[in-house]
């Protein structure tokens, strides 16, 4: 366990630093200079455009920029926004707005999506099991935008249970519809995913040997089939605890949540590099971390996974 | 719908009386796909969709650009005037709102079949390549993946798109194509390492084929089946990422029709002219069901398992 953990985290290194080098030369490498950008529609004094790029660092070439970036990160400095915030700042206050919505979200489609995928795995070819099909198709079709919309205008608009955007991004009471709205494609598809390996399980020889047995119902589905059927659905969750938190770019916008998909927003739209890049990194953390886990709850889901 | 139905009816009769043959598996899918409904429904929305996108003008005769802002601006549907520019009504630029429902068919469209056809081949090719080869082929291709495989779609394909200063329809293809092949990678590569080890493809290197024999002649046709469904239900998942990206402002600009572009600017307007949303939001999740549904069909028909 402890050799396999290491080893994964080994492999990892390569991954992390070439997912930080690609999205370090998608940012820098753009048309149009973030530097001279900061004076507007008028020109730049040359000498204190000169001074100003000297300061951030962006008056080398881009090889040498790269190994000073990759450095500084590697003593945990993420650099400056062009306005001379610190980048680890901005993430600090975002993160932890995102990380609330991310996991409310994951929260919501792991119980809901889980839950409903059980009963109509259970359930077959009936009623119930059709409406899920049906209803969970209309949900992943149905766009992020429209849906927000939708929620937005009949929730806060006609019920006028919540306002309509969030107005204090720390609050998981306002956080709730938001959560909802990022989480209900991927719910939709953790349904899918569960409903598929339930009924595929119900029929395997383990699930007669345990009613044979005499054991009771809950235990048959909890111990027995839930277990054995969870392996797709949280391969299916480890990524996407990671996309929730780089996808809700247009939730957060929608219920104006000041949050990671918001900052990267701005960010991507003011060129800044160092930002763009510097939440980048702490998205792949996330991916990564997430992606280890999941590997070893197979071990934990399925006995026969050893990891010596 | 009725001219799919004439094509498929006299296939079918002619078949039934002759003994069954046995049929390869690509037309035992086509076989079992015929006969479902779901099928039918979402092949006749495409093709619906399609001719939108080929001959808009077949379907309108006014022009999705023209506003009249004095006399149309956020004009009410007029929910009797079938085919006509207000039947539902006109946007805030005075546009009318059916036009640009058809129009708005070609960049979706294009940008779907474009992207998923740009990320079968290219990630259908490493995805080959790796599982053929194995070893160090293998342990490269298989990273590389990995490290765009963490960077969110949407993130990146808004990073790619922010360096082009005026973009198309094609560069919202290149944006989706450069993030998304990783998918087809992984999937093929999964394929193409199980087909590998058949008794088929040793006695075909046993008999001297070439590489590229034993690659497409009798690995690919045998590996294709799961990327083929992966990528018909991704298209419909790409014309929601182009619909995104345009409703954020970074994907199609305006002279192009999208309604992403539509969706973004009716928002705006939500609360007094609630129709200038409905209309775009509605056509892109039909086209967005229609590529899922018939995805769903496919996977059912090739994946005999789950029948």
């Amino acid at each position: 366990m402890g050799r396999f953990v290491a080893r994964r985290l080994l492999q990892m290194i390569p991954v992390f630093l070439g997912t930080v080098t690609i999205i370090f030369f998608m940012t820098r490498m753009l048309p149009g200079d973030p530097a001279a950008a900061m004076w507007g529609d008028k020109a730049a004094d040359p000498a204190q455009l000169a001074a100003f790029k000297h300061r951030m660092g962006l008056d080398v070439s881009i090889g040498q920029q790269y190994l000073n970036y990759m450095g500084d990160l590697f003593r945990g400095n993420f650099g400056e926004t062009l306005a001379g915030r610190k980048v680890i700042d901005v993430i600090g206050e975002a993160l932890p707005v995102t990380v609330r919505l991310a996991l409310l979200a994951f929260v919501f489609e792991l119980v809901v999506g889980v839950g409903i995928g059980l009963l109509a795995g259970l359930r077959r070819g009936k009623a119930f099991d059709k409406v899920t099909l049906v209803l969970t198709l209309l949900l992943i079709s149905i766009p992020v935008p429209v849906l927000g919309f939708i929620f937005q205008n009949v929730f806060a608009i006609q019920l006028k249970w919540i306002t309509p955007t969030v107005q204090d991004s720390m609050n998981l009471g306002q956080l709730m519809l938001p959560a909802i709205v990022l989480g209900s494609l991927s719910l939709a598809y953790v349904a899918r995913l569960t409903r598929t390996s339930i009924a595929e399980n119900v029929k395997s020889d383990y699930m007669r040997t345990a009613i044979a047995k005499g054991l009771p119902r809950r235990k048959v589905i909890g111990t027995h089939l839930l277990r054995n059927s969870m392996i797709p659905v949280v391969t299916f969750l480890g990524t996407d605890l990671g996309a929730l938190m780089g996808g809700a770019i247009v939730t957060e916008g929608i219920f104006n949540v000041k949050g990671v998909g918001n900052a990267l927003y701005h960010a991507i739209n003011l060129n800044e590099g160092a930002t763009v890049s510097g939440f980048v990194v702490v998205l792949v953390l996330v991916y990564l971390a997430a992606s280890l886990i999941v590997d070893l709850l197979y071990a934990v889901l399925d006995p026969r996974i050893r990891y010596a | 719908m009725p001219d799919l139905i004439e094509k498929t009816a006299p296939a079918t009769g002619s078949t039934e009386p002759k003994p069954e043959k046995p049929r390869s598996l690509g037309s035992d899918a086509w076989h079992d796909l015929r006969k479902r409904p779901i099928f039918i429904i979402s092949a006749a929305l495409i093709v619906l969709l399609i001719a939108f996108a080929i001959a808009p003008s077949l379907f309108t005769s006014v022009d999705p650009r023209a506003g009249d802002l004095r006399l149309h601006y956020l004009s009410k549907p007029n929910y009797l005037h079938f085919f006509q520019a207000d039947w539902f009504g006109y946007d805030g630029q005075g546009r009318s709102i059916y036009a640009r429902m058809i129009y708005g068919a070609r960049a979706s469209v294009v940008v779907g079949i474009c992207v998923t056809a740009g990320v079968t081949v290219l990630g259908g090719l490493a995805g080959m390549i790796a599982g053929y080869y194995g070893g160090w082929v293998d342990a490269v291709i298989s990273r590389v993946t990995d490290m765009f495989f963490g960077i969110p779609l949407l993130l990146g394909a808004l990073v790619v798109l922010n360096a082009f200063t005026t973009r198309t329809v094609w560069s919202v293809v290149f944006a989706l194509v450069a993030l998304g092949w990783t998918q087809m990678t992984r999937v093929m590569r999964g394929s193409v390492i199980t087909v590998k080890q058949s008794d088929y493809v040793t006695a075909a290197k046993a008999l001297g084929a070439g590489t590229t024999r034993i690659m497409f002649k009798h690995i690919l046709p045998n590996a294709i089946a799961p990327v083929i469904v992966v990528a018909t239900i991704a298209l419909g998942g790409y014309i929601a990422t182009e619909a995104t990206l345009s409703f954020l402002g970074i994907g199609l600009q305006d002279p192009t029709i999208s309604w992403g572009i539509d969706i973004n600017s009716a928002q705006k307007v939500l609360r007094t002219a609630p129709f200038a949303l409905f209309f775009p939001a509605g056509m892109l999740s039909v086209t967005v069901l229609a590529f899922i549904m018939l995805g769903d069909a496919v996977r059912d028909a090739l994946d005999p398992k789950l029948r």
